[in-house]
């Protein structure tokens, strides 16, 4: 029955990806945004509700498995995306964002959601806040990557002189570079914190603060290539180098999810 | 009555023709009052502008109508009516009606979809109401041929585009930087075009403006004009760090602009993203600086090319708009052939009224006595026969007129109800009862 609230809101978020992406090939209709901005809202508050049914059907915070953190994350990616419609006014979003959360939600789909056992060593509030970080954190990275790719379409059309289809939808470059930086400086620091609380809860659960899993050590790396970035930005990097490391960082971040957490030879659930 | 256009324009006269048909703003009402005395002629507007002068009338009748606007004008303008013949068009009825949409919406404008000819028609209806010279038919066109124009706005993209070589600067510009407010621009060399595509910037927002030219005085000159700073041309490389947009038009022989100097303002720049525009044959920047990540440059075949696709653009969203443009022309038609239904609605109406009046006259008389309540329970049901008998008629009658085929049941109406008094019954009180038009549509 949860399940349904699940599917319905994938389901709408796919409805909403049609429209934006109509909206984007066919300039002329103005509804297909509209429609689409309702589809995600109405998605949104069906996978919100499936996330509130499925806390309060298994007492915990429902980050623990790779269903639910794949849940989690496309659930922090639609929070950031309309916070950024709504803030920006930039359908064009819509267009790349919503295809990316539906692919990246897409293996929860086919994976079972029972609600698991947990092991009742890791039962600690930190759960719930490492887990939640680590994937706003991850939600950012992903909008900085979608907002890098939408800037290297238009710069090449800018630097080309061809124009496409595109050309009009898209915002400036100017604004796509802002929003990137914007993005990377709200998910490093989440990240980091992600970090540091996990670190707090793996001491609490196995009395040690790091233990070099797989998974610690790949989010190590990938911690220190957004760093990198930031820094690189901080001394003048901007425009299409910036979006090419930009979207080089997020390949760490997805390598991490679905990739590091797959192997299950590290104290990690996902 | 029927509505007809005669007039000239870009596509039909050269200019000479077309100033010598001109009506100057000032002269228009009197010009609209002098055509009003001509026969026939019951409403009339007269558009005026350096492309076209047009003559908007609703006329008796078309073809008599047609003559005594041409009349108008030769006797207006001191012309002979054959000079006339060539150079003007007529459109009646239908076509006065597309036409005049196409023009609103600026299809037949010599740029297509610019929007000025909008504002111009307004004016010259404006005008038209003051000197009081349009009447129910000219006034619902022209209302609806402004909706029509903005309906083609909205609904295609035949305005979005720039057509010119400055506009598309600004929209390049747009796409760069998003907002320009904060944005300086620096002019390179004065030429024409080049203080142009400035003067656009800054209308767009760019505040800041930075004047280098080869002679100092014109530089301060410019600077001035713009509100903005001159810089000496020698020292133009150390001063583009501030420039956002460069625009470059110094008539030299060679490249002005070199690699190694834009590189280096970039870096000053912290990689700062430069647009910059060359306006000058030959080029005066190196073309290879585009490659360099942050800067777009763009030569004068570059921007002559984003003009030629919205050029192109704009044609295909001209189609869309002929259809759009089609579909209006046949509501408003409509509209014209439901007046029709009008007069014999109103005698319609007229003639039951009478009918009951005069029965509830003689009723009443002949019931001496009754209370006041009764009196008037007596009118309310007389009322309340009346008009539900009356009310399946009127309606099929007003949705059969904006049909095609309205005529036949419009007559077959008259008949069955004898509102043109072909059978005459001794107690029916004849009255004459004139069709009220205008009446009716208040």
């Amino acid at each position: 029955m949860n399940l349904l609230f699940f599917q319905i809101a994938v389901a709408v978020y796919v409805f909403a990806a049609v429209g934006y992406i109509v909206f984007i090939v066919k300039p002329e209709l103005k509804w297909p945004a509209v429609a689409a901005l309702w589809g995600a809202l109405c998605g949104f508050v069906f996978h919100l509700a499936y996330f509130a049914f499925r806390w309060s059907e298994s007492g915990r915070v429902p980050i623990t498995s790779f269903f639910e953190a794949a849940n989690f994350l496309g659930m922090g990616m639609m929070s950031v995306f309309l916070v950024m419609e709504f803030r920006f006014k930039i359908p064009a979003l819509g267009a790349f964002m919503l295809p990316l959360v539906i692919v990246l939600m897409a293996p929860a789909l086919v994976l079972s959601g029972d609600i698991q056992e947990l092991n009742p060593v890791l039962k600690s509030g930190w759960l719930g806040v490492h887990t939640s970080l680590a994937a706003l954190g991850d939600s950012a990275f992903a909008f900085a990557f979608i907002v890098s790719i939408m800037y290297l379409i238009q710069e090449r059309q800018l630097k080309a002189k061809r124009r496409g289809a595109l050309f009009h939808r898209l915002p400036s470059l100017d604004i796509m570079d802002t929003l990137g930086y914007r993005a990377l400086t709200l998910g490093w620091p989440l990240f980091t914190l992600g970090m540091i609380t996990g670190s707090i809860w793996a001491n609490s659960a196995w009395g040690t603060y790091w233990s070099w899993d797989p998974k610690e050590t790949w989010s190590l790396i990938t911690w220190v290539v957004y760093l990198v970035l930031l820094h690189l930005r901080t001394i003048g990097w901007r425009g299409r180098k910036m979006a090419l490391l930009t979207i080089f960082g997020f390949s760490f971040v997805l390598i991490s999810f679905y990739v590091v957490s797959r192997v299950h030879i590290g104290k990690h659930l996902f | 009555m029927g509505i007809v256009v005669v007039g000239l324009s870009h596509k039909t006269a050269p200019v000479d023709v077309r100033e010598k048909l001109s009506f100057p703003e000032a002269v228009v009402p009197d010009a609209l009052k002098a055509l009003m005395g001509y026969e026939g002629i019951k409403e009339s507007l007269i558009l005026s502008t350096c492309n076209r002068v047009e003559l908007y009338t609703c006329v008796q009748e078309s073809k008599k109508g047609v003559e005594q606007i041409k009349k108008f004008i030769s006797d207006y303008h001191s012309l002979s009516p054959e000079s006339l013949e060539q150079a003007l068009y007529v459109h009646p009825d239908a076509q006065g009606v597309r036409h005049l949409f196409r023009v609103a919406s600026s299809l037949d404008s010599m740029i297509v979809g610019e929007p000025q000819i909008l504002g111009q028609l307004k004016d010259a209806f404006d005008i038209a109401l003051t000197a009081k010279t349009t009447g129910a038919v000219l006034n619902k066109l022209l209302k609806k041929s402004i909706s029509v124009a903005k309906r083609v706005r909205t609904e295609t993209k035949i305005a979005e585009s720039a057509v010119s070589i400055s506009f598309a600067a600004v929209e390049l510009a747009k796409k760069i930087f998003g907002n320009l407010e904060d944005k300086t621009v620096m002019l390179l060399g004065a030429g024409e075009m080049a203080e142009l595509a400035a003067r656009h910037l800054l209308k767009n927002g760019v505040k800041s403006v930075l004047v280098a030219n080869r002679t100092f005085e014109r530089a301060v000159e410019l600077a001035e004009e713009f509100n903005g700073s001159a810089v000496r041309f020698e020292d133009f490389p150390s001063e583009m760090v501030m420039a956002d947009i460069l625009i470059c038009s110094t008539g030299a022989q060679t490249c002005v602009v070199r690699h190694d100097v834009v590189h280096k303002a970039l870096k000053d720049r912290r990689n700062k993203p430069i647009f910059m525009i060359d306006i000058s044959v030959p080029r005066n920047i190196d073309p290879e600086v585009n490659k360099i990540d942050n800067v777009f440059l763009y030569d004068i075949d570059d921007l002559q090319g984003v003009v030629n696709t919205n050029i192109e653009g704009r044609a295909r969203e001209a189609e869309k708009a002929e259809e759009l443009i089609m579909q209006e022309v046949e509501t408003y038609l409509q509209w014209e052939r439901s007046l029709d239904a009008v007069p014999t609605i109103v005698e319609l109406r007229e003639k039951v009224e009478d009918i009951r009046r005069r029965e509830l006259d003689k009723t009443l008389c002949q019931l001496n006595g009754i209370t006041e309540d009764q009196r008037k329970a007596v009118e309310v049901l007389a009322s309340a026969i009346v008009n539900k008998i009356m009310h399946a008629p009127i309606v099929v009658l007003k949705q059969a007129a904006s049909g095609r085929d309205s005529n036949d049941l419009l007559a077959f109406g008259r008949k069955l109800f004898n509102l043109d008094k072909e059978l005459k019954r001794p107690h029916l009180h004849e009255k004459g009862i004139g069709p009220s038009l205008k009446e009716e549509k208040k």
